[in-house]
C-alpha cells in the first residue's frame, strides 16, 4: 500500500509539474509581452490558454537533427541528464503537511529523506553536466562556449548558495525539508531570521537556473543559443522543459527554505476541519510558488544581462563572502543565546 | 568640443552599488509598464486604413467604364523594374489611343511610384492596398481586369495628387 501511495503521489506531482512548466512558458510570454506594450499570444483557445498545447505539438513533429561531427551518444544523453535532474530534484520538497484521503493518512510530500537538502544541492550540481555535455557534444564552438560558461558559472554560485544554506541549517538544526518547514510556523519565516541568506541563496538560484541576469550560457546576442545551438526538435524540447522545470523547482526550493513553504500563518488555531486546512496549505504554498516564478519573469525584463567578468566579481568577491559572513554571524548569535 | 562626463563606478553612492535598491527601482518600472495601453494591432480583424500619401499597389483610373489611359507607355518607360508592359490601339473615343493590353508584374514591381509620375493623364495612381499575395508567378501578373478601379474608389489618392504635386 505504501508503495500504492508512493506510486501515486509521483504520478499526480509529474503530471502537475510538467503541465505548471507548460503554463509556466505561457504566463512568461503573456508578462513579457504586456511589460513590452504588447498582447502576447491569445490566438489558440480561449485567450490563449492552449498554447502551451501547439508548443508541445509543434516540438514533436519537428525534425530531429543532429550534426555529423556530433559525438551522438553524448548528443542523445545531455537532454536525458538535464531533465531527469531537474525532475527528480522535486521529490523532496513538501509541498504540504498531512492529508487524510479514504481513510490513509498521506504525507503531501513525495520521499521525506533526512538529508534531504543534500539530496537538492548535489542534483542541482549534476545538473551542470547535462548542460556541459550538451555544449562539448555538440561539437560547435558557440555551444562549447556556453557549456564552459555555464560550468564556471554554476560552480562559483554553488559555493555561495551551499554556504547560505549552512544559515538555515543552523537556525533549524535539521537536513530535512519538512522538518524545516515546519520550524516555520506562525511568522517564523526564515526570511526574516536570515535576510542576507535569502538574497544571496535567491541571486544563486538565479545563476542556477541559468535565469536573466545571469542566462550567459545562452546569451543570444554572442552564443546564438548557448549549449543547445545544435539541438532540434523534441531534444530542444526536453531542454526548454528542464530549464522551466529547474525554475520551478528553485523556487520550490526557495519557498521551502526561507518564505515558510506551506505555513499559512494562524491557520492551525482558526478551527477549520483538517481536510480544508490541508487543502489549504497546498494552495499556499502554490500560490507562494507562483509569486516567486512571477518574480524571476518581471526580474528578466528589469535587469539587463551581466558581463562574464562582471558575473564572476559578483559571484566570488560578494555573494561568497557575504554568505560566509552571514554564516558566521549567526553561529555567533546561536551560540550567544543557547 | 564639450568633454562628456563619463560615470564611473567610483561615482556611484552606496545605495546605488548595494544593487537591490535599484533593482526594486527598475522593477517599478516594468510594472507600471504592464498596465499601459498596448500597441498590438490584431490584424485580420483589425485593419491598417493607410493615409492617401500611401503607395500601395498601382492601379488604372477607370472613368465612365473605360479607362483614362491613352497608352503613350511613359510608365513602362519609366519603370525602374521594368514591370509594366503597354500595347495599345486606336479608338473610336476622343482620347484617339486605348491600351490593348495593360500588364504589371507586382513580383517586379517597388511601390516606387515614379509611373505615377510619369503620366500625364493621371491615369495610373498608386491605391491603398497593400495585402497582395500569390499562389505562383503567373498569378502575381495583373492585366486590366485586375487593374482598373473606378475613379469614385480612388478619390483620396486623386486629391491628394491634386493638391501636392
Amino acid at each position: 500500500m505504501e508503495i500504492l501511495i508512493s506510486l501515486i503521489k509521483i504520478l499526480v506531482v509529474m503530471l502537475v509539474l510538467l503541465t505548471c512548466v507548460a503554463y509556466l512558458v505561457l504566463v512568461e510570454r503573456r508578462v513579457s509581452a504586456f511589460i513590452q506594450n504588447r498582447i502576447g499570444p491569445n490566438r489558440v483557445g480561449y485567450k490563449g490558454l492552449l498554447q502551451p498545447v501547439a508548443d508541445v505539438l509543434k516540438l514533436f513533429i519537428k525534425e530531429d537533427i543532429v550534426p555529423k561531427l556530433a559525438n551522438k551518444p553524448l548528443h542523445r544523453l545531455a537532454p536525458i541528464i538535464a531533465i531527469v535532474v531537474s525532475l527528480s530534484t522535486i521529490a523532496v520538497v513538501p509541498f504540504g503537511d498531512k492529508i487524510n484521503l479514504f481513510g490513509y493518512e498521506i504525507k503531501l510530500q513525495i520521499a521525506s529523506v533526512n538529508i534531504g537538502i543534500l539530496y537538492v544541492l548535489a542534483l542541482t550540481g549534476l545538473g551542470v553536466y547535462g548542460i556541459a555535455i550538451a555544449g562539448w557534444a555538440s561539437n560547435n564552438k558557440y555551444s562549447l562556449l556556453g557549456g564552459l560558461r555555464s560550468c564556471a558559472q554554476i560552480i562559483s554560485y554553488e559555493l555561495s548558495m551551499g554556504i547560505s544554506i549552512i544559515g538555515v541549517i543552523l537556525v533549524t538544526s535539521t537536513l530535512q525539508l519538512d522538518k524545516i518547514v515546519e520550524f516555520q510556523h506562525g511568522w517564523r519565516w526564515l526570511i526574516l531570521l536570515q535576510p542576507i541568506g535569502f538574497i544571496t541563496f535567491f541571486v544563486a538560484i538565479f545563476a542556477e537556473t541559468n535565469r536573466l541576469p545571469f542566462d550567459l550560457p545562452e546569451a543570444e546576442p554572442e552564443l546564438v543559443g548557448g549549449y543547445h545551438t545544435e539541438y532540434t526538435g523534441l531534444k530542444f524540447g526536453l531542454f526548454f522543459l528542464a530549464e522551466y522545470a529547474n525554475m520551478i523547482t528553485g523556487s520550490a526550493i526557495v519557498v521551502t527554505l526561507y518564505l515558510g513553504g506551506w505555513q499559512f500563518p494562524y491557520l492551525q488555531s482558526s478551527g477549520l476541519p483538517e481536510f480544508w486546512t490541508s487543502i489549504i496549505q497546498v494552495g499556499t504554498f502554490a500560490a507562494k510558488v507562483g509569486a516567486v516564478l512571477l518574480f524571476m519573469v518581471i526580474i528578466r525584463w528589469t535587469v539587463p544581462r551581466f558581463r562574464y567578468d562582471q558575473l564572476m566579481d559578483l559571484g566570488w568577491k560578494f555573494m561568497l563572502p557575504l554568505s560566509i559572513a552571514n554564516v558566521i554571524v549567526t553561529a555567533f548569535i546561536i551560540y550567544l543565546f543557547e | 568640443m564639450a568633454q562628456t562626463k563619463i560615470t564611473r563606478t567610483s561615482d556611484l553612492t552606496f545605495w546605488q552599488k548595494l544593487y537591490i535598491p535599484e533593482i526594486i527601482k527598475g522593477m517599478k518600472i516594468t510594472i507600471r509598464q504592464m498596465f499601459l495601453p498596448k500597441f498590438t494591432r490584431q490584424y485580420p480583424e483589425e485593419r491598417w486604413n493607410p493615409p492617401a500619401s500611401f503607395r500601395g499597389r498601382p492601379v488604372l483610373v477607370e472613368e465612365n467604364g473605360k479607362e483614362r489611359c491613352v497608352a503613350c507607355g511613359l510608365c513602362s518607360r519609366v519603370c525602374p523594374a521594368l514591370a509594366i508592359e503597354v500595347q495599345a490601339s486606336e479608338t473610336e473615343l476622343n482620347k484617339e489611343r486605348y491600351p490593348v493590353k495593360f500588364e504589371i508584374n507586382m513580383l517586379r514591381c517597388i511601390f516606387c511610384g515614379l509611373c505615377e509620375e510619369a503620366c500625364p493623364e493621371e491615369a495610373i495612381v498608386m491605391s491603398k492596398e497593400y495585402e497582395l499575395t500569390f499562389n505562383n508567378q503567373e498569378e502575381a501578373i495583373f492585366g486590366k481586369d485586375k487593374l482598373l478601379i473606378s475613379k469614385e474608389n480612388l478619390k483620396e489618392r486623386l486629391e491628394f495628387l491634386r493638391q501636392y504635386r
